[in-house]
This record gives C-alpha cells, structure tokens and sequence, in this order.
C-alpha cells in the first residue's frame, strides 16, 4: 500500500535513544517499516529535524464545558477567523477553537495525538461527539471521578474492589482512558457552600477526605491495571501557599508505587505552586516542589504555563472559577452534573504588569527548569486556561534558550522579576528534551505503546520541522525556531502527509482511545445491580440509557487493561 | 481635494461586507485599483466595481480624501471600518457596523443607520441625520470592550442598548431610545435628547446617561443625591432641572444619571429622600 521514505533527517526519538542522527525513515501502511520498496514515495528531510508526532497529555479540546466557553466568548471567535480552503473547512479561534479549527492547528503544529483530561461522566456522550468532529489527530478522554458520590460512598464503606468494578464499568460506559480527580471531594464541598483547603478535611454529609479518595482511587488505578497513573488537579488550587498542598498530594500516594512506576500525574502544577499568604505576597513553589519530584520515582507533572494574553479559563474546579471570577469581575458561568462533577469558565487576560500573573508565568518555567529529569514533566499550557495550545513553540523556545527567557523577563512586573529564580536559571533544553518533553515522555506516561517514538512497528505519526541543527542554535536563533515549530515542513499521520509546509493537505479521521479494563465476571455482575438500584434513586438518565456503545464512535480504538479484581 | 464616489448600480438583496470602503484604504490608490478591491456579497467573493460605479471628482493633490456614497446602501455593512482619516458621506441610508473601530475622521450619513454604529470606536465623529438601530457606539457581543473615544450624534432616534460597555466619548440621541442606554459604561456620556423606555444604566459603574424627556423608571438599584439645575455636555450647557441619581450599585458604580425633572413627575416621590 502506501509508502514513504523520509530521507536524510536529523531524527531525535529518545524512547530508542537516537539523539540527532542523520537517517532515513520508512513507512509502510501506515507503520514504521525497516524498509521500503523503491515505489516509495521520497520526502527528503535534508537539513530538518524528525521527531515522533507530538502527543499532548492534558489539553480542554473537547466535551460540555469547552462548548460551555464557545458559548460564553463570541469576542473570542470574532478576532480569529479561519477561512475555507478546498481541504480544510471554516472555523474560529482563539482560545476555545472549533472542532475542525483545533485538529489543523494541532496537526500544523506536528501534534498528532491530544487527551482531553476532564469530562463529565453524564455528558461524555457530547464529548465523543465533539471528539468525532476533531479531524486528523487521535485522541482521548478523561472522566472524572474525585466528587463522584457513588465512588465516596464505595470508599467510606471501604468497598474498594466494588468502587473499581464500578469505575471499570464507567470507563468503558464513557468509553474514557484514565482515571481525573480534579479537586477531590472539593466540588462536592462547595456545593455545600464550603470550601476544602487541606486533605484531611472531611467532605459534608460523605464523612471521606480528599486524602482518602486520592488514596483509594490510586490503589483502584493499580488494581485496574491501567496504563496510565491518576491524573489528578489538586485541593487549593489557585489559592496562596497551596505549594504545600501539592506536595502533601504528591506524598499522600507515595507508599503505593512500586517498581519505580509513577502512580500519580499532578497536573498544571503552576496553579497551585504559589508560596505566600495573600495576593500580595505570593511567590514562586517550584523550586520545593521541583526537589520533590527529583527526590521522588512516583510522581509525574506538567506546568501548565502561563502565556501572557486573552484566553479562557475552563476547569471541573467550580470553586476555583467562582473565586476567579470574583477576583477578575470578568463572567463566568457554572455547570454541574448530578452528582458527578461541576465545572466553571471565566474569560482571564494573563498581563506582564501584574505581579501575580507574572509569577505564575516564572512558576511554570521554573519548574520546568528545576525538574532535572524530563522524564518526569511534560509540556502543557493547560489549554485553554494558562493559555491557547498554539503558543506551545514559544514556551519551546523559552525553555531552549535564555535569551528568550530573559526578553519577556526584562518586560514582566518588576516586583515579580525580583521575587523570581528565574532570571539565575541557566538550564537550556536541549532538541531532544524537548522531543522528551512533547512526544515520548507523554507517550510513556500514558501507556501508548505505539506513540512517542519511530522503532519499527510504531505507529507512523511523524512530525518533520525544518531545523537545520548544522546551522541553527536555537539557543539563539530562537525566533526561527519557534516559526518552525509553529508550521511544521511535514506532518504524518498513519504513514499520511497530513501537513506539508504548514498547510493543512489531508484530513483523515483519527482513533479515539479508550480502556476497557477487565474485572472478574461475578464482581462485575454484583456491583452494577447495585449499581442500577442507585441509577433509579439519583439520575435523570436510566443505566441502560447512560453508557456510550463503541459504535457510537467514528473510529475506536480499545486498549485492554488486566485487572487483578 | 479628492473626492471617491461610489453609486450603487443594483438592487441588493443580501448583505454586502466591505472591510475596505475608508478614505485610508482608498488613499494612494488609482481608481482601477479602487474597482479592484475585493468584497463580499452574501457568501461571494466579488469585486467593488460589482456593485457601485466609482468615480472621481474634484481630483486635486491634495491629501484628504473624501468618500461619497449615492443610492440605497442600507444592505451594506462595515463602510468606514477601521477609519483612520478624512470623511464619508453617505447620501441615503447606511447598513450595520458604520464606522465600527473608526480612530479618526469623519462620518454623515443623511438617512438612517442600521444596528452597531460606531461600535468599538476610538476617536473621530459620525452624525446621522436619521434614525439609528440598535447598539450604538457599543462592543461586540460578549466583549467588555465599547466605544472608546469620539463623538456620535443621531438626530432621530437609536434602538436598545446604546453605548453599551462604553468606555468614553459622547453619544447624542436628539430623539428618543430604546432600553438599556448606557449599560456597563464605565466613562464618557450619553446624553438623550428625548424619551427613554428604560433601565438606563443597567450595570454601569462610570460615566452619565442624560435623559431630558420620559422615564417609565428608575432601576431601583440607583441612589437619589440632589437635584442640579443644569449639566454641562461638552460646551453646551443643558438646562434642567435633573435629578441625579449614583448607580449601579448592584456593581459598587459610580455612574450618574440625569432625568429630566419637568418631564418626569412621577419621580417626585424621590424627592422625600433628599437631603
């Protein structure tokens, strides 16, 4: 079938430790070969650089509450037009792009495999929906479970094996990748009308602590077999010196990790690495929070960095975006999901003069600096709520180079900059961290066996950038880099040119992932009898009615975990 | 001086979008260039000469340019968008967004005007002889972002929601307007000449909305402070009396309203809680 040959490329694949070589790619029906015939179809990457598709572990692409923000910010839209073009359709921008909009911007990019990380259980049915419509790029979703009341209720009985035959049936119901825990017992709490800051506080009326539930839920991860950690969004986010309730998350799980194996993902850490008692005194944690993790086998994060300008913010944490929304003025609206989660979106402009903004800016490079092994940290602006993804090749290029660094640090908030390590941070990423970074740790994070690399057999989704590593530093060059990070020379997915010079030529469909994991067949049975008596009492919807058949999506792809229950 | 006058040649029937009908897109250009600028009718692409005969008078070197339009222009939107200097005259009726985000120069439109005039604007004048719709000097939807700077006067009257967001400059309704004028403003003034239907000053937290004709109401999140003989509006002085009202305090505003005493007795009532 189809061919190619992608000659002559400085390709970085870390997972198989090519760092830099010059080589030559094959590709054949859609996988990477060991050779191909001389029917191949030639695209000669002479004085560019090869990498596996960029894979990005945590970006709001898809589901109700992106569509919530759509709805919510014409202004949005308004500034960013993208017109037809005989491949591509008509779409908007900027910080919540349309469906169609998100897959070129990602593909032009040299993005080809996105996870959504938080959906509503009840509404993933909308999210697949959207998924569906997100061309070229494969993709996956995450449920969330941290204020579900079926699993606290499973916890505080102390029924572990029943709350992971129930969270087995939820995610294939949801036909979902992993387990999200945005604020554990938080959301629940706020309803209430209370707030939770610390783990050991208990949720009203469920007699359970955000450390129970992040310490039930890790061990059902484990009993799951699931390929990757929770993922999860702490307690206190976005408050003063909620550092300190980062690490105790991190450290809440560390017993149950084994064999090096992280058993957590903390996520968009910068939102809740801020030391300080008030706004006004609000500093940077990442340098404790970065030590932790260097010390630490069991935890994974990314930063969710901070780009400076209009975007969206969009998060499960109610709370959060109530508390944002009275600090900002600017709206907001508020969803919640019978019992299962909430969720809230406030429009935010991240400025350089304010002192606050320009400290969660510096929070998110230096952690990304500080965190010694890339391995353990991987790019993200949180999309949208740091940030629109499109801005990824600028944080490359600030984590490659200084001077980039040093450009927008001269122009921040002047009392940030002094409270800030940054400016003394010498640390330059080199390509291959980067590719680290983007693509193969987030592979390996979650579990993609045939993602994040170009060993033989994997899948062939490679991105081509013209980076002349002979003639570019881009320790100094960094303005061509990021152009050249931005549009990729080639984008290919499943052995398809999908980019070619940053234009979008091709738009096939791509696979939405999802885990089946398989418990024992009478556990499974015992709980979703339960299970349907619990559908009657709370839900508008009848369990029969509430999963997602796998038909229901364009193009599927189940992934099986073992489950030791 | 150079003068551009487009003529309509037809009958539209859908909406016509031009980004690029201002004296400083038209300046340096030779007429067939002019004819050549691409717009949109309905969902197709065509070109300027489409749909106006353009022509040129009173060619002279001189740098200010002067845009005239004949005919019925009320399908045509976004004339005068992002306007940055000379003048537009418009001969019958003008379509939406006139003038939208103008910085400079000028704007008379001898008809009427349709919906978002001088929406987003940020310096220069636009006066209607007509009637204008609604969203006059206001942001785009969703937006916080109003009239900025400037100067809009209507010599009939404006639908709902004018000055919505504004931010500052002055807007002039010599007749009468619909709900909500000045909602969310934060600065400038919107002085109506006549009758209000309502809610003026929804949310605002800066800036005066004057009305000298009828009220229904007041919002009762408006506090009564005193009543003023007369209110200045630019050099104008505006003979009263007013009572004058601080508000929204539903949003902590500072703003002030102005209505007209003569006009409004059954607002009398206010007057127990002067002071």
């Amino acid at each position: 079938m189809t061919e190619l040959l992608i000659r002559n490329g400085t390709v970085f694949d870390p997972l198989n430790r090519i760092r830099g070589e010059k080589m030559d790619l094959a590709v054949r029906d859609g996988r990477i070969a060991e050779s191909v015939s001389s029917r191949a179809k030639i695209i000669d990457a002479s004085g560019m650089v090869v990498m596996p598709g960029g894979v990005d572990i945590h970006s709001h692409i898809a589901g109700s509450k992106v569509n919530s923000g759509r709805i919510l910010r014409p202004e949005d839209h308004e500034k960013d037009v993208e017109e037809r073009t005989s491949i591509t359709r008509a779409g908007v921008g900027y910080s919540i792009p349309s469906t169609f909009t998100t897959g070129y911007r990602y593909a032009r990019m040299g993005y080809t495999t996105v996870f959504e990380p938080a959906t509503p259980p009840l509404k993933t049915r909308h999210t697949h929906e959207e998924l569906d419509q997100i061309p070229i790029i494969d993709k996956a979703c995450f449920p969330l479970f941290g204020n579900n009341w079926f699993v606290m209720e499973y916890l505080k009985e102390g029924k572990l094996e029943e709350c992971a035959a129930y969270i087995a049936w939820m995610l294939n119901a949801t036909k979902g990748y992993a387990i999200k825990i945005v604020d554990p017992g938080g959301v629940e709490a706020w309803g209430w009308g209370r707030y939770l800051k610390r783990l050991d506080e208990e949720v009203p009326h469920f007699a359970i602590t955000p450390r129970e539930i992040l310490r039930g839920l890790c061990k059902i991860n484990k009993l799951l077999g699931m390929p990757h950690a929770i993922h999860v969004h702490t307690n206190n986010l976005g408050n003063p010196g909620n550092y300190l309730t980062t690490i105790e998350t991190m450290d809440c799980v560390a017993d149950l990790a084994s064999s090096g194996k992280p058993v957590i993902h903390v996520t968009h850490v910068q939102f809740c690495g801020f030391t300080g008692n008030s706004w006004l005194n609000v500093g940077s944690g990442a340098p404790e929070i970065a030590e932790y993790v260097n010390k630490h086998d069991h935890v994974t994060v990314d930063p969710g960095q901070v780009v400076f300008g209009d975007t969206t913010t969009m998060t499960a944490d109610g709370p959060f975006q109530f508390l944002l929304h009275k600090l900002s003025g600017n709206k907001w609206v508020n969803v919640d999901v019978e019992g299962e989660t909430g969720a809230g979106i406030v429009p935010f402009r991240y400025r350089r003069s304010n002192y606050v903004n320009a400290v969660q800016w510096g929070i998110g490079l230096e952690l990304m600096l500080l965190v010694k092994d890339p391995w353990k940290i991987y790019l993200t602006t949180d999309h949208p709520n740091a940030g629109p993804f499109t801005s990824y090749p600028k944080v490359m290029t600030w984590l490659m180079s200084k001077d980039a660094r040093a450009r927008v640090l001269a122009r921040i908030n002047k009392n940030a900059r002094r409270r800030l390590d940054l400016g003394g941070i010498e640390r330059e990423y080199t390509l291959e961290e980067i590719a680290i970074v983007t693509r193969a740790g987030t592979s390996k994070s979650l579990g993609l066996k045939k993602k994040g690399h170009l060993g033989v057999g994997a899948d062939a989704d490679i991105a081509v950038y013209s980076i002349d590593v002979a003639s570019i530093d881009p320790s100094r060059d960094y303005e061509d880099v990021r152009k050249a990070l931005a549009k990729a020379a080639y984008t290919i997915k499943n052995g398809e040119i999908v980019v070619k010079d940053g234009e979008v030529v091709a738009t096939p469909t791509g696979r939405t992932y999802w885990v089946d994991p398989k418990v024992s067949i009478d556990l499974m049975q015992e709980t979703t009898a339960s299970l349907s008596a619990k559908f009657e009492e709370y839900y508008t919807v009848r369990m029969a009615n509430y999963p997602v058949e796998e038909n229901y999506l364009e193009s599927p792809a189940r992934i099986e975990a073992v489950a030791e229950v | 001086m150079r003068e551009i006058v487009l003529t309509v040649k037809r009958a539209l029937n859908v909406p016509v979008e031009c980004l690029e009908v201002s004296p400083n897109s038209f300046s340096g250009k030779s007429l067939d260039q002019i004819r050549g600028i691409e717009i949109w009718e309905g969902n197709r692409r065509c070109r300027l000469n489409d749909i106006f005969q353009v022509e040129e008078e009173n060619s002279s070197a001189s740098d200010e340019l002067t845009v005239g339009i004949v005919g019925e222009a009320s399908r045509i939107r976004k004339i005068g968008y992002r306007m940055t200097e000379g003048s537009i005259a418009i001969e019958g009726d003008a379509g939406m967004y006139l003038g939208e985000q103008m910085s400079a120069g000028s704007i008379i439109v001898n008809g009427d005007a349709g919906a978002w005039l001088g929406s987003r604007m940020k310096g220069g004048a636009i006066e209607v002889k007509g009637n204008a719709g609604n969203f006059v000097g206001s942001s785009y939807r969703g937006s916080t972002k109003g009239m900025k700077r400037g100067t809009i006067i209507v010599h009939g009257n404006a639908g709902t929601e004018v000055g919505c967001w504004m931010r500052n400059g002055t807007i002039r309704i010599k007749g009468s307007c619909g709900t909500f004028p000045g909602m969310h403003m934060n600065n400038g003034t919107i002085y109506i000449e006549k009758d209000c239907s309502g809610r003026a000053g929804a949310q605002m937290t800066g800036g005066r909305v004057i009305i000298g004709g009828y009220v229904p109401a007041v919002l009762p999140s408006f506090n009564i402070e005193e009543v003023r003989e007369r209110v200045k509006v630019g050099e104008e002085k505006i003979p009263g009396p007013f009572y004058v009202f601080t508000g929204d305090l539903n949003e902590n505003g500072n703003g002030k309203l102005f209505i007209n005493v003569a006009k409004n007795p059954h607002l009398k009532w206010c007057e127990e809680y002067l002071e």
